[in-house]
């Protein structure tokens, strides 16, 4: 309103922390009291809740696709220059519509979170798992021998096929999902949105076959990747999601 | 005397593949080489209608011992030998066991009895076509600057790489429209294949790099057009032509 008399917008009793506090509460994110900590470290906090807020799935509690697409990209760099395999999973749960129908939103809730809670329990501590949208999940694994990715994947399948799932005192569904999953090619730089094209694909042919199933992108020799192509003409190296 | 195998291949079809092949085999006999073009696109030949030859016996009749192997071997007009498939064989075109050994039975038999045997492939990468390429010593993959070829290329090199243990390749860009052309893709190759078939093959304990060699380019020329519709060697209907004087070019290059 009157901005030459205004503190220094670095003050931070200037700032409208308001909506900000509102969301960290709500959130039940804690903050460090602003009585006995320094008011630097204090608005560090706050951005720092807010970062974690803007980089999780409200209702499921894991990372969210803004976070999904930036580990993604590190890990396409670290890919590039390591060499090492790494697997993107393309996780979704089977008929969930159904479930929406039959017995409402909130136990499609239910559902989303459980299968949330199983997918974390599978995986390694460097791993990565995202709601990547709806009823879809994304999965990162780095450092994942090609050897073992079916195993891995057929062990995430399993795990949500013998879950039961209380969606309502004494009313129990079962969820299964369908699972496709792609290798990012060793040494070269993928772009994070073909790598995910690619586990998607897969993923249409698990749903194609008939649902509940894995299927992964087989190296086959004959076939030239898009990151080849991309090579070979000069284009679409760096293209990523944006 | 035992004739140096090379098959002629490219993935993509209608890349001049049988146009190179033929007017190699001339260039090569007009270098004093023995040479046989054998029409191994079973099922699919055109070796005859470049040439425009209407051969009474072919291979197939070989195959069914309706004819012997010295009957099918033909005089073609740029001074070299055919033995050729004869269109409609099309119960060639899948590899049965017995198709696989007849191949290589007559592959055999000729060998001895020329300096060159150019095996005229079919398109793609069926398994009649790696077979055939299996039985050659080495490989001349045709490729033109059009991207699907390129792509199409690039696919069979990485499989006769992975699946053959090939580590040297090489190549003819045909249609080219400046000079330079077919080593820049050459190049875009090589780098390919050294970004993503290299580090598979070290995988499997292959540590010889794969190289391509570029055995020379081919014009854009109308005089090739030319000589197609007349169904007439280029070599032979107009040797002087660009075109033809790069065709002489990789047939020194081979012999030299």
């Amino acid at each position: 309103m009157h901005p030459q008399s205004d503190p220094a917008p670095t003050e931070s009793n200037a700032l409208s922390l308001d909506g900000a506090l509102q969301l960290l509460e709500q959130s039940g994110h804690p903050l460090p009291d602003l009585a006995t900590t320094h008011k630097a470290l204090w608005l560090q906090a706050v951005i720092d809740g807010l970062c974690e807020l803007s980089s999780r799935d409200p209702l499921t509690g894991l990372p969210n696709r803004r976070h999904f697409e930036l580990t993604l990209a590190s890990e396409v760099d670290r890919v590039a220059r390591a060499g090492e395999p790494a697997l993107v999973l393309m996780i979704d749960i089977d008929h969930f519509k159904k479930v929406n129908d039959a017995h409402g939103h909130p136990a499609g809730d239910v559902v989303l979170k459980a299968v949330a809670q199983v997918l974390q329990e599978c995986i390694r501590p460097m791993d990565t798992v995202a709601r990547f949208g709806g009823e879809e999940f994304s999965m990162i694994l780095p450092n994942c021998a090609p050897s073992f990715a079916q195993a891995v994947a057929e062990r995430i399948r399993i795990r949500v096929q013998s879950m039961t799932i209380a969606i309502a005192p004494g009313s129990d569904v079962r969820a299964t999902v369908s699972i496709g999953g792609a290798f990012a090619p060793q040494w070269v730089r993928s772009s994070p949105l073909l790598w995910v094209e690619r586990a998607d694909q897969q993923l249409y042919r698990a749903k194609q076959q008939g649902r509940n199933r894995a299927c992964l992108e087989q190296p086959a020799v004959s076939l030239v990747s898009p990151e080849e192509k991309g090579l070979l003409f000069g284009t679409s190296q760096f293209s990523d999601f944006a | 005397m035992n004739g140096k195998i090379l098959a002629v291949t490219s993935g993509k079809g209608g890349v001049g593949k049988t146009f190179v092949a033929a007017n190699l085999a001339a260039a090569l006999a007009a270098r004093g080489e023995n040479v046989l073009v054998l029409d191994a696109d079973l099922g699919l030949a055109n070796l005859d209608v470049v040439l425009n030859l209407h051969p009474k016996i072919t291979l197939h009749d070989v195959f069914t011992e309706k004819a012997t192997l010295e009957q099918a071997i033909l005089p073609a007009p740029g001074g070299f030998s055919v033995l050729l498939a004869g269109s409609g064989l099309v119960e060639y075109s899948r590899l049965t066991p017995q198709v696989r050994e007849q191949l290589v039975d007559i592959i055999e038999k000729v060998r001895p009895r020329f300096d060159r045997i150019l095996l005229d492939t079919g398109a793609g990468i069926s398994d009649v076509v790696l077979h055939a390429v299996s039985l050659a010593d080495d490989v001349l993959v045709i490729v033109t600057p059009e991207p699907t070829s390129m792509t199409d290329a690039y696919a069979t090199i990485k499989v006769l790489a992975m699946l053959q243990g090939r580590r040297h390749i090489r190549l003819v860009v045909n249609q080219v429209s400046s000079p330079g052309e077919g080593r820049t893709i050459r190049n875009q190759l090589q780098l390919v294949v050294d970004r993503f078939v290299r580090p598979q093959l070290m995988s499997q304990g292959v540590t010889e790099a794969l190289t391509l060699e570029l055995l020379g380019e081919i014009a854009i020329d109308v005089a090739v057009r030319e000589a197609v519709q007349k169904r007439k060697l280029l070599l032979v209907n107009m040797p002087g032509c660009p075109a033809a004087v790069a065709v002489s070019a990789i047939a020194t290059k081979m012999t030299g």
